[in-house]
């Protein structure tokens, strides 16, 4: 230990829903420590990303170190460590929680808990920290305070009466979270005579220092120099530089001890090296073992993402590979398409992480893709008792060699306003759920509890549950495991011949209907052409859905007038631009809206 | 030989559908026009220009006062060579066609005449805002074949407000009985900025569907009379198709004067802009070269399609290679069974039917052979 005694240190994180005020109290809390001056708040400090900001959701963790003089006169160091506030980072979550002791739950007065927070908080309780519950928007004319309050100590069981009531906007009673945090959060209690041992919560990449590995200090101490052994990977790197995390910068510091929050930096060239949970300790003088919880990140859903326009493919690879740098948990590899070319198949650890990836690829790469409708994985038992798995649905085997098949469930928890419990019902009903049980959590609030198939949620699950309720339920999942299931691969068929990038795997019940939305979703995003197109939909070569998209009958300029032949040229420059956004698919031409289109049916 | 084009921009009243450059007639503004188009024929770029064909288009170049016109008929023979069997066609308004005219133009050489006829029906004339009645330009054929006039062409519409299938038929059996050797019919379009360019007259007017049922009736009627579907848009009995419009399609070449007029003249294209004033002002410094430069490469298909001799295999071979040759014929073959084309003697023509979708047809072969 340094500088600091132990003792003077808190590290805690922020749990909030969507909305809630997470990033807006950090701001507020950043301000009052005078961590970063106020001409230079910019706001919602912690959320560098653009999609951060806009959708106000973390992605990334992010710590903080700040200094704080309190009430009892003494100085405090606090590590405010942001979580990703997002069930697809579930694991991520549960790390950041790891490196904390306490956390600050932020609910607001109005709206009182989310499907989200619960899981979270949950989380938290699971992990052993206390839990310092905060109401916050007190300002707005909504604020029900003490109805909030009685609802934290009926749902989750911790006390909340005495809880600050705040308003991270207008800055009322921010000073009461932090002494509440001194008060409440226990201080680290490493050891610092044993050997080093430290929690990678989070690791970002940077192109001089190469990759910068966020760690909490367990027991013992680093310096610039040693060599450190990363116990899951069993790489050994030389640490360059060792420090904490100011409000604007890096700051590098001489040792980092037991209890404290910093970086490492050891020239590590691939994020791959550094995983989130692993355990950070001396090669030359290791701890005894690894700390609990550790766990490679899975896949959940994964997609063809492929360019719009095809010589865009080297930039769509590069564009990944920077992705990757950052982002241990997105994988993809090559795939082709007869389709739609060449592309890559990308694993995601959920819905949002999927969105985020493909919103981040259009927008900070500048790219048009086209990606395939979301797939799980999904497990199938050969005739030759062999067991395989299938996130492709190209690679589906023939139903002949199927001796069963199996498909991943979920634990949802869907929080709603009561009178759209019949909505929602219907809809987990389509979406082949069963019903678990229903509590109430205050007069009007209802905690919907299903057991859905993953499948049926990474298609338009949220959409459709936001237009049945209006935006006001929320929704949660955990994985549960594999239930066997009646599967079968739908074709869609354009002209007589099936297109890959169309092909996905079904539930055999749904397989009628999904197969005419489709069939009839296509006829409508797929312009005339010279000659009828039949669209079908088919399983196993049996027809199931069939439209027609007609032939188109006229398309041209009959008139060239004196030889004024530009006008003509003109209109045909435009008419190969166009084309040029379509899709060859043998004698078809297919829009990419058409791709899309398949992808959104809930209407 | 090559082609000369006058661009006449005058009219007594615009019609609501046109978007060809005019303005209204006045005599002393005709006057200077044909001044300049004159001194426009000195220009040295086209001295000894050989011509087998001359055309009058506008506008309404049959507004134009018979001397005038016949100033500009001496001018041409002085400045040009103009070939004794040269076809001359002069546009007309029936309105603007009184019997003497038509004997003068005869007298200056003009050989052939074309009539804006629109249709026969006088409900759908006066929705095109024309100022004649079908009577009167039954007079103005009967008139113009009694002048001496042995090639007479029509101008017909589809699609006009008011029309249908059988309507259209009508027409066709009152103007092929009259004295005419070729009919133009265009389907109507709504260019943008012209008094039709409304959301009334584009409700009025027949849809897709049935323009395109009355273009394939049109077709077979005219056949059956004798007319030959040479191009998109004209028929003609045998010997009468317009040689001047040909060379627009068979890359042949023609010089063009006057405002708004084009030009395809030494493997250059060239216009002049749509500007009466400036052109009275300046006539030969007003032609300007079009950007992109003339290339068979790049036109010969979306041209050539445009005629019902086609498209030759040998040509495209020449044009494109084996190998892109080979692509564009596999993909006729499939048009060919959907009744869009024919391919016979190594040629590739649309049918009415793939008219209809040209230009579809053409960036689809254009693809074919890597131009698109």
């Amino acid at each position: 230990m340094s500088e600091h005694n132990q003792s003077n240190i808190r590290n805690f994180c922020i749990i909030a829903h969507i909305d809630h005020g997470k990033s807006t109290l950090a701001d507020r809390i950043l301000e009052l420590t005078s961590s970063v001056e106020l001409r230079e708040m910019e706001d919602q400090l912690l959320d560098n990303m653009d999609i951060e900001r806009e959708r106000g959701i973390t992605i990334k963790a992010r710590a903080v170190r700040l200094n704080y003089k309190a009430d009892d006169g003494q100085d405090y160091v606090f590590n405010l460590i942001d979580t990703p506030g997002h069930v697809d980072f579930n694991y991520e979550v549960s790390r950041s929680l790891a490196a904390c002791e306490g956390a600050v739950l932020v609910v607001d007065a109005s709206q009182g808990i989310e499907a989200q927070t619960l899981g979270n908080t949950y989380l938290a309780i699971e992990h052993d920290l206390e839990v310092v519950p905060v109401v916050n928007k007190i300002d707005l004319p909504s604020a029900e305070p003490e109805r909030v309050c009685g609802e934290i100590e009926n749902i989750i069981g911790i006390p909340a009466m005495d809880a600050p009531r705040i308003s991270a906007k207008t800055g009322v009673n921010i000073k009461e979270v932090l002494e509440k945090v001194i008060t409440d959060v226990p201080a680290p209690k490493g050891d610092p005579d044993k050997p080093f041992k430290a929690l990678i919560f989070d690791s970002v990449y940077d192109p001089y220092k190469g990759v910068i590995i966020y760690v909490r200090v367990m027991d013992g101490s680093i310096k610039a120099g040693q060599t450190i052994k990363l116990m899951a990977t069993g790489a050994e790197f030389t640490t360059v530089e060792i420090g904490y995390m100011g409000a604007k910068d890096l700051v590098p510091v001489g040792e980092l001890g037991a209890g404290e929050v910093g970086y490492i930096t050891a020239s590590i060239k691939y994020i791959g090296d550094t995983r989130v949970g692993d355990t950070v300790t001396r090669a030359d003088a290791p701890c005894d073992e690894a700390l609990p919880g550790y766990k490679k990140v899975q896949s959940m859903v994964f997609s063809g993402v492929y360019p719009a326009d095809g010589a865009k493919y080297p930039d769509l690879r590069d564009a990944l590979d920077k992705l990757a740098l950052n982002d241990a948990s997105l994988t993809f590899e090559p795939e082709t398409s007869a389709a739609l070319g060449f592309g890559f198949r990308c694993g995601f650890l959920g819905l949002l992480h999927m969105e985020i990836i493909q919103e981040r690829l259009e927008r900070e790469y500048n790219l048009d893709l086209i990606t395939t409708a979301p797939s799980v994985i999904y497990k199938v038992n050969l005739t030759n008792g062999e067991t395989i798995m299938i996130d492709n649905p190209t690679n589906y085997p023939d139903p002949a060699l199927i001796a069963s098949a199996e498909e991943p469930m979920v634990n949802a928890h869907i929080f709603t306003p009561q009178e759209f419990v019949g909505n929602i019902m219907e809809l987990c009903q389509d979406r082949r759920g069963n019903y678990i049980d229903m509590k109430y959590l205050d007069d009007t609030r209802v905690d919907l509890h299903y057991e859905l198939p993953l499948n049926e949620i990474v298609y338009d699950f949220f959409d459709a549950l936001k237009s049945r309720t209006r935006g006001y339920a929320s929704f949660d999942y955990e994985m549960k495991g594999y239930v066997p299931s009646k599967l079968v691969k739908l074709d869609i068929l354009l002209n007589g011949e099936i297109v890959d990038a169309l092909s996905f795997i079904v539930h055999v019940d749904k397989a009628y209907q999904r197969g005419r939305k489709i069939t009839e979703r296509l006829k409508e995003n797929i312009p005339r052409q010279l000659f009828e197109i039949p669209v079908q939909a088919s399983i196993g070569g049996k027809i199931i859905a069939r439209e027609t998209v007609k032939a188109m009958r006229k398309d041209v300029l009959a008139k060239c007038y004196g030889g004024d032949i530009t006008r003509k040229k003109k209109l045909l420059e435009k008419q190969k631009e166009g084309k040029k956004r379509m899709r060859q698919l043998g004698t078809v031409e297919v829009p990419q809206e058409a791709f899309m289109s398949v992808l959104k049916l809930d209407e | 030989m090559r082609g000369i084009y006058i661009h006449i921009p005058f009219c007594l009243r615009k019609c609501p559908y046109c978007d060809f450059y005019s303005v209204r007639f006045d005599e002393h503004t005709a006057e200077e026009y044909t001044d300049a188009l004159i001194r426009s024929f000195k220009n040295p770029k086209y001295k000894g220009l050989q011509a087998d064909t001359v055309y009058f288009g506008g506008g309404t170049p049959s507004a134009l006062p018979p001397r005038l016109t016949g100033r500009i008929m001496g001018a041409l023979y002085d400045s040009f060579d103009i070939d004794k069997n040269a076809e001359i066609t002069i546009e007309a308004n029936p309105c603007t066609a009184a019997q003497i005219k038509l004997r003068q133009y005869r007298e200056m050489g003009i050989n052939r005449i074309s009539f804006g006829v629109q249709s026969a029906d006088d409900s759908e004339l006066e929705g095109l805002g024309r100022i004649h009645d079908f009577e009167r330009a039954q007079r103005a054929i009967e008139d113009a074949h009694r002048a001496g006039f042995e090639n007479i062409s029509a101008d017909i519409m589809l699609g006009v407000a008011g029309q249908d299938v059988q309507s259209l038929m009508r027409t066709a059996e009152r103007l092929t009985s009259l004295p005419i050797t070729h009919i133009s019919a265009y389907m109507l379009k709504i260019e943008p900025g012209t008094p039709f360019d409304n959301e009334r007259t584009r409700a009025a007017i027949a849809d897709e569907d049935t323009v395109s049922d009355m273009y394939i009736a049109l077709c077979e009627k005219l056949e059956d009379k004798g007319f030959c579907h040479y191009e998109i848009s004209n028929f003609a009995k045998a010997g009468f198709e317009s040689r001047h419009n040909l060379k627009y399609w068979t890359a042949g070449e023609y010089a063009g004067f006057g405002t708004a007029a084009h030009s395809l003249y030494k493997g250059q294209r060239y216009y002049v802009p749509k500007d009466i004033a400036a052109f009275i002002d300046a006539p030969f410094q007003q032609e300007i070269e079009e950007e992109e430069p003339h290339s068979e490469r790049e036109e010969y298909i979306m041209l050539a399609l445009r005629v019902s001799e086609g498209l030759d295999e040998k040509k495209l071979i020449s044009l494109y290679g084996e190998e892109n040759t080979g692509r564009l014929m596999s993909l006729a073959k499939v048009y060919e069974s959907h009744g869009l084309c024919r391919i016979s003697g190594g040629r590739v023509s649309l049918t009415p039917r793939g008219f209809l979708v040209s230009n579809t047809i053409i960036v689809e072969f254009l693809h074919a052979v890597g131009l698109a």
